[in-house]
């Protein structure tokens, strides 16, 4: 098997934007050709990361499309749907094609079109991934994230408080990041005087919604250098995906994701390192709950000890273990099917010396993405070349 | 046995007042958890148990007590959805031979004292039993095929 390097990089700006899904494929995809050097007709494989373009604009056979937009025939294409960590998925996808010698050249480019759904329209087409048990009940995300938050507060005496510190510190970091949806700073006290969405939680505690994508361009380590520069160039050293239960209430405790246990250990065995070896990490924070349940689950923290962590100021970006020195998707956005992209394109730059006002001291990060309320998630791990 | 496959003849709509439910009546659908040939039991019934096992039964859950696990109320719902909708996780305590504890995820019943025609308040630990609601959101409002699934089933409110 070979190592896969990432070669070429690219986000758009995330938030309310006027192009639909068809031009916002093309708009990263075009960018990280651009970052690699290569053309279109340059790759072997190109997937797209995207949960729901027909549900959402009745745009289906995105793949297709963007081949033809970016002249890459006859690549072949592929559409990676895995809901929320579409992105990761895609990200696993094209690193299996390059490792595995099917392809030399690989190109993944995740975005989705959201935003011209109201708020209970996209809300249900995201809802819509649940048994129909959960469903009929009008189970959506969001009430998955109160049920686990209320949970997690009671089991290890956290403080209501310290979610809120979750999003006041990803709205800090995102200020730093031009692609970010959010760019502003928010206080404690706005967080919690925020209407109630899913109680305890509230608006500031949720990620919005948002259009937006973001590509990646692989190619096998062995000629990364033929292409890019050595210290321009990240390498995928360890990556794992595993799966939850579908019906989030038959787990054996709630506030674990299992998805994350197993996947992370996956990529850690393969990276031949421990959580203590990461440097900076991109959380799946589409509630703030959520970078409480991962950096536990990660390893990174002890059980019901990852709100600590927070107030300690330990997850930073100028503490011990930076999380989402992106914005995270709190401040960033959360275009389902771009975000894993996305993550993944955080860590190239972290890793590479080219994060900006947003850099911290990193060799190795980790990304971790996850699909449904952890039914499907991804963790990648990277390192600079160098 | 699939979801489908509870939603019988069932005549136990909301009652005109607006309380869910109708305490005794013997023809509401069962409240269906499956049996595994381990031991095992889970809500909702799949094909086969969570360590593979076959199913060999059914378990009613309907004229059982159980506790809350956690609870939330969301007021950003989706179409077809009452607003708000207060859910919660409960756990079923088996009697001995029938299992380990199962869990379901459902609605909190209306409080029919409540003016506001709110639901009953519940906390962490509370005893709920199941009630019968024959449409728990409307069918066709959101993206689900209404055909695909079935839209009854059961809320939980307080023991009294």
């Amino acid at each position: 098997m070979q190592r896969v390097a990432i070669i070429g990089a690219s986000m758009t700006r995330f938030g309310q934007r006027d192009a639909w899904v068809r031009e916002l494929l093309a708009e990263a995809g075009q960018a990280a050709l651009a970052d690699a050097g290569v053309a279109g007709d340059d790759l072997d494989h190109l997937y797209v990361s995207n949960m729901a373009s027909g549900e959402f604009e009745g745009q289906t056979g995105v793949p297709n499309a963007l081949a033809h937009d970016l002249a890459a025939q006859p690549a072949y294409t592929a559409r990676i749907d895995q809901t929320s960590s579409s992105g990761g998925a895609g990200v696993y996808a094209a690193w299996q094609s390059v490792a595995s010698g099917a392809s030399d050249l690989t190109m993944l480019v995740g975005g989705e079109k959201m935003t011209h759904r109201s708020t209970a329209e996209a809300t249900d087409v995201i809802a819509s991934l649940t048994h129909p048990v959960e469903y009929k009940h009008g189970v959506t995300l969001p009430s998955f994230a109160g049920l686990t938050a209320r949970l997690y507060l009671d089991t290890y005496d956290a403080p209501r408080e310290s979610l809120g510190k979750v999003a006041v510190k990803n709205h800090r970091n995102g200020v730093d990041n031009p692609h970010a949806q959010f760019r502003k700073e928010v206080d404690l006290e706005t967080v919690l005087d925020s209407p109630v969405v899913a109680d305890p939680l509230r608006l500031y505690d949720f990620c919005p919604i948002t259009d937006g994508s973001a590509a990646l361009v692989f190619c096998p380590e062995s000629v990364a250098a033929e292409y890019v520069p050595e210290d321009e160039y990240a390498v995928i050293s360890g990556i794992g995906g595993a799966t939850d239960t579908h019906v989030v209430h038959e787990r054996a405790d709630p506030t674990t994701m299992g998805g994350v246990v197993d996947s992370s250990a996956t990529a850690y065995e393969m990276a031949g390192i421990g959580p203590d070896d990461v440097d900076v990490a991109e959380l799946h924070d589409m509630f703030t709950i959520l970078e409480f349940l991962q950096s536990e689950d990660l390893g990174f923290f002890e059980k019901g000890e990852g709100w600590r962590a927070v107030e300690a100021g330990v997850t930073d970006r100028d503490g011990d273990l930076p999380i989402n020195t992106s914005g995270g998707l709190k401040s960033k956005g959360h275009p389902l099917g771009a975000s894993g992209v996305a993550q993944v394109y955080e860590i190239v730059k972290q890793v590479t010396g080219d994060a900006g006002p947003r850099q911290v001291d990193a060799d190795t990060g980790l990304a971790c993405n996850v699909g449904g309320f952890g039914n499907c998630v991804t963790t990648a791990i990277l390192e600079g070349s160098q | 046995m699939s979801e489908n496959d509870t939603t019988t003849e069932a005549n136990t709509a909301e009652s005109d007042d607006g309380r869910d439910g109708n305490d005794g009546n013997d023809a509401e659908p069962a409240f269906e958890a499956a049996a595994y040939a381990d031991g095992t039991v889970t809500y909702p019934p799949h094909p086969v148990g969570p360590n593979g096992a076959e199913r060999v039964g059914s378990v009613d859950l309907r004229d059982r007590e159980a506790r809350v696990v956690t609870w939330t109320t969301s007021t950003a719902t989706p179409p077809g959805v009452r607003e708000p909708n207060t859910l919660a996780i409960v756990e079923f305590e088996l009697d001995e031979g029938d299992g380990p504890p199962v869990r379901a995820l459902g609605q909190v019943a209306a409080d029919p004292d409540d003016p506001d025609g709110g639901t009953y308040d519940v906390a962490i630990g509370d005893r709920v039993e199941p009630v019968y609601a024959d449409e728990l959101r409307e069918p066709g409002a959101g993206i689900r095929e209404p055909e695909s699934q079935s839209w009854d089933g059961f809320r939980f409110r307080p023991v009294e």
